[in-house]
């Protein structure tokens, strides 16, 4: 294992156990590989880069409780990264597009990073409206305003469990949304 | 929204996240799945009268091991699947090696009988109707275990697809194992297997288009 990648894995274990702080900087340095991996294999369509490496974020977030810290990170980066670049290429009916081999990419995955952040565009902000309010409320006010999930409950006057699962949903639903091509 | 502004919404506010999800899902989904299993067999099929006799006879066991040791390799199977980039070189050895042991039986069992008996041994009484029970009984798991699944991260869909097929198929065998008044291992070896194999191909075709995320 390298020593970024060890360095990373530190990073988000200790994000799983609740340090914020940790997980923001997991998050952030991840993005940058992120950049990196999917730039490359998207020559053909940068504006689609930053869409992707969002998309990607989500995904690990949303799925970060199948990483197993006794597991390498490469391969599960590297196995998500790879399967939203997939989905995405068929969504487009491009496979073709794919300009770099995917199989030799998972070794040398933490060794590329790219911190140029083109513009998304599919805004996240805006596929956020279009959630339900048992959804948007509670991210809203929790992820975005940064309030504790006790004082979102009373201004919104839902339960506890009630925000703590529209948040859950609601960025379940966002990776749904953020999907569908348009 | 920019990156940036993504990654620090998302770093927000999260606590602490459940160790050992899959373990945990996959438990509460075979429980359910047998349990459903158990009710439909009794229900529709009944326990073998002679139950307690039968579990005096080691081919009883090796039935029931047979398929509980394909039960825990599908497990296991479907554990790696749930988990990006999990390696899978074990899994094969483990769904391997109940099935190459009860073929190995049945060659000696066949081997060491007379040759007009191996029709019986082969197709038993049964043969037309156990591996569409089994997968009758796979239902209930099969539905449990692709909530399991699509609640984790498969990113292989169809291999991930036929994991929580067999997974199904195996717990049906188990419990049909109670009903089922078969014990030559010719039978087991062939018509379980097969009956394990529906659920499982159903899972590999509806793969891709259920497990999606």
């Amino acid at each position: 294992m390298s020593a970024g990648e060890e360095r990373l894995r530190d990073l988000l274990v200790h994000g799983l156990a609740g340090e914020a702080p940790a997980y923001h900087a997991f998050l952030k340095e991840l993005s940058r590989h992120l950049r990196a991996f999917l730039k490359k294999r998207l020559a053909g369509l940068p504006d689609d880069v930053e869409d992707l490496v969002q998309e990607s974020l989500l995904a690990v977030h949303n799925q970060r409780h199948t990483y197993d810290p006794g597991q390498p990170l490469t391969p599960w980066v590297h196995a998500i990264a790879r399967y939203k670049l997939v989905d995405f290429l068929r969504r487009r009916g491009g496979r073709e597009m794919l300009t770099e081999s995917l199989e030799e990419a998972e070794i040398h995955f933490f060794s590329h990073a790219e911190t140029d952040a083109a513009e998304a565009r599919r805004d996240v902000a805006k596929l956020l409206d279009q959630l339900p309010d048992r959804q948007r409320l509670p991210i809203m006010h929790v992820k975005l305003q940064g309030l504790s999930v006790l004082e979102a409950a009373r201004l919104t006057g839902m339960s506890e469990s009630a925000i703590k699962v529209g948040v859950h949903r609601g960025l379940k639903a966002l990776a749904a949304k953020i999907r569908k091509p348009g | 929204m920019k990156t940036e502004d993504l990654v620090t919404m998302l770093a927000t506010g999260e606590g602490a996240v459940e160790q050992n999800a899959a373990a945990r899902r996959y438990t509460t989904a075979i429980g359910w799945g047998a349990f459903g299993a158990t009710l439909l067999m009794a229900v529709f099929l009944g326990v073998r009268a002679d139950l307690a006799a039968a579990a005096l006879l080691p081919m009883f066991w090796a039935k029931m091991v047979f398929s509980c040791a394909l039960a825990a390799a599908s497990t296991i199977a479907a554990l790696c699947l749930a988990r990006p980039g999990a390696r899978l070189a074990r899994v094969k050895m483990a769904l391997a090696a109940p099935i190459l042991a009860m073929w190995l039986l049945a060659a000696f069992t066949l081997a060491g009988a007379p040759r007009e008996l191996w029709p019986d041994m082969f197709f038993g009484r049964t043969w037309a109707s156990c591996p569409l029970l089994i997968a009758m009984l796979s239902f209930p798991t099969f539905v449990a275990a692709a909530w399991a699944m699509k609640g984790l991260a498969p990113t292989r869909l169809r291999l991930a697809g036929a994991a929580i097929g067999l997974l199904a198929g195996t717990v049906g065998a188990v419990v049909y194992c109670l009903h089922c008044p078969e014990l030559a291992a010719p039978f087991v070896g062939t018509w379980y297997l097969f009956g394990m194999l529906i659920p499982t191909s159903a899972g590999a075709l509806l793969g891709p288009w259920l497990l999606r995320w």
